[in-house]
């Protein structure tokens, strides 16, 4: 494992041993689809997500990325990332960051609720797939990172997040139209999810695996081209099962096997995550905070 | 002009502290449709949903309203005569799917209606 990784994975250890509180999320099990779900304000939600794939012809890699997701107002949350990966038979090297925002225009909930989101993102050599636009694919891994990371990618991702909570169930639908800042075409893509937690009611005990603590459902996401060349061919699609699991202390932990729908897309993705909420961030910093 | 600029300021902030005092003295009440103000709790007076409802009051809204619904600095109590006897049960589930926005209190849609029962159980326990 690479000396970066290895930093990112102590920063996180050392975030969650400073956290002294116990917090708790309710987070849906997506990793590529939002919700309409915003940050409750004051919240610092930490995350540390992961794609593992082979694709045909190339080596295996681990993208990560951290994120920290900080809610602002009830109708705006913020977030930083910072990407890496890890390419087998390669090296380890730092691929960007990105900083988003979501704002919901509505302030109550609705039948189907909007959330804008922009983001802009400064990444070269990026392997976690949090979004799949344009063409992207297979072809896309074949070069060496000595190669990948010369090609920067200085980008603004709009979506259009669609969400709805329904008898236990959200249904989560995401549009995207992303532009490199250089002359690039528009490109676009989609996600959309389902997902229920296992238990609606809460028990009345303090439980480890009682069925309210997991998060079950089905994600599929893809590219639909670009302006010049819209649709499904010459890009990749994916979908597979999602479920997390909150443990007592309020680490979340996610995992998502992920096929690939065409000769496009990698075979399997493997993704994996973990998280946790740190409640009223800032004002434990405060005289008399909690 | 003066004058009727400082009129027109004290007749602002006037009506903005009468805005202020209103909302905090539960005017979100107002806006509750009638459909939602008639519904009933399923799990009302049951101890199981008592408990149930005090874990995840405290998992979600402690750390705003205090661990005892005391309220904190910043955001009101919850041990009031206005949510024990003056809201009703479908008054608080509107409130806490909707949310008050506005004010700084997130839709709570995400926890489903059980869970939301089974706090407005916890809170109306609170004598």
């Amino acid at each position: 494992m690479g000396t970066k990784l290895k930093q990112i994975l102590g920063m996180v250890l050392f975030i969650f041993s400073i956290a002294l509180a116990c917090s708790t999320a309710q987070e849906r099990p997506y990793f590529v689809t939002y919700s309409h779900e915003m940050e409750e304000p004051g919240n610092l939600d930490i995350e540390f997500f992961n794609a593992d794939g082979k694709p045909g012809g190339a080596n295996r890699f681990i993208g990560s990325n951290i994120e920290f997701e900080y809610g602002v107002k009830t109708w705006w949350t913020t977030e930083f990332y910072m990407d890496g990966q890890v390419t087998q038979h390669d090296s380890t090297i730092f691929t960007g960051y990105r900083w988003e925002n979501r704002f919901r225009p509505l302030l109550r909930e609705h039948w189907i609720n909007p959330v804008i989101y922009v983001e802009f993102e400064n990444t070269s050599g990026d392997k976690t797939l949090r979004e799949i636009v344009g063409h992207d694919g297979v072809p896309d891994f074949a070069d060496p990172n000595s190669v990948s990371r010369l090609d920067k990618e200085r980008e603004i991702e709009t979506k259009l997040i669609l969400g709805s909570n329904f008898r236990g169930w959200n249904i989560s639908e995401n549009i995207i139209a992303e532009k490199n800042l250089s002359n690039d075409p528009w490109e676009f893509g989609y996600a959309v999810a389902v997902s229920r937690p296992l238990g609606l009611k809460a028990s009345a005990h303090d439980c480890t695996f009682c069925k309210e603590k997991f998060q079950a459902g089905i994600e599929m996401y893809g590219g639909l081209g670009d302006r010049y060349s819209f649709g499904t061919a010459f890009t990749s699609q994916y979908v597979g099962p999602t479920m997390n699991w909150q443990s007592p202390s309020g680490v979340i932990l996610s995992f998502s096997p992920s096929f690939g729908l065409n000769d496009y897309s990698i075979p399997r993705l493997y993704r994996f995550g973990v998280q946790y909420e740190i409640d009223q961030f800032l004002s434990r910093f405060h005289k008399g905070g909690k | 002009m003066p004058a009727r600029t400082a009129l027109l300021m004290a007749i602002l902030v006037t009506a903005a502290l009468c805005f202020a005092v209103a909302v905090g003295d539960g005017a979100w009440m107002t806006n509750v449709p009638a459909r939602d103000h008639e519904k009933t709790n399923p799990f009302k007076d049951q101890q199981d949903a008592i408990s149930a409802g005090r874990r995840v009051y405290v998992e979600h809204c402690s750390h705003c309203h205090g661990e005892n619904a005391e309220g904190t600095k910043k955001r009101p109590a919850l041990m009031t005569d206005r949510i024990e006897h003056q809201a009703t049960e479908g008054d608080l589930h509107w409130l806490l799917v909707n949310g008050s926005m506005k004010r700084g209190m997130p839709t709570w849609s995400k926890l489903g209606d059980p869970q939301i029962w089974q706090v407005i159980s916890y809170l109306k326990s609170l004598h």
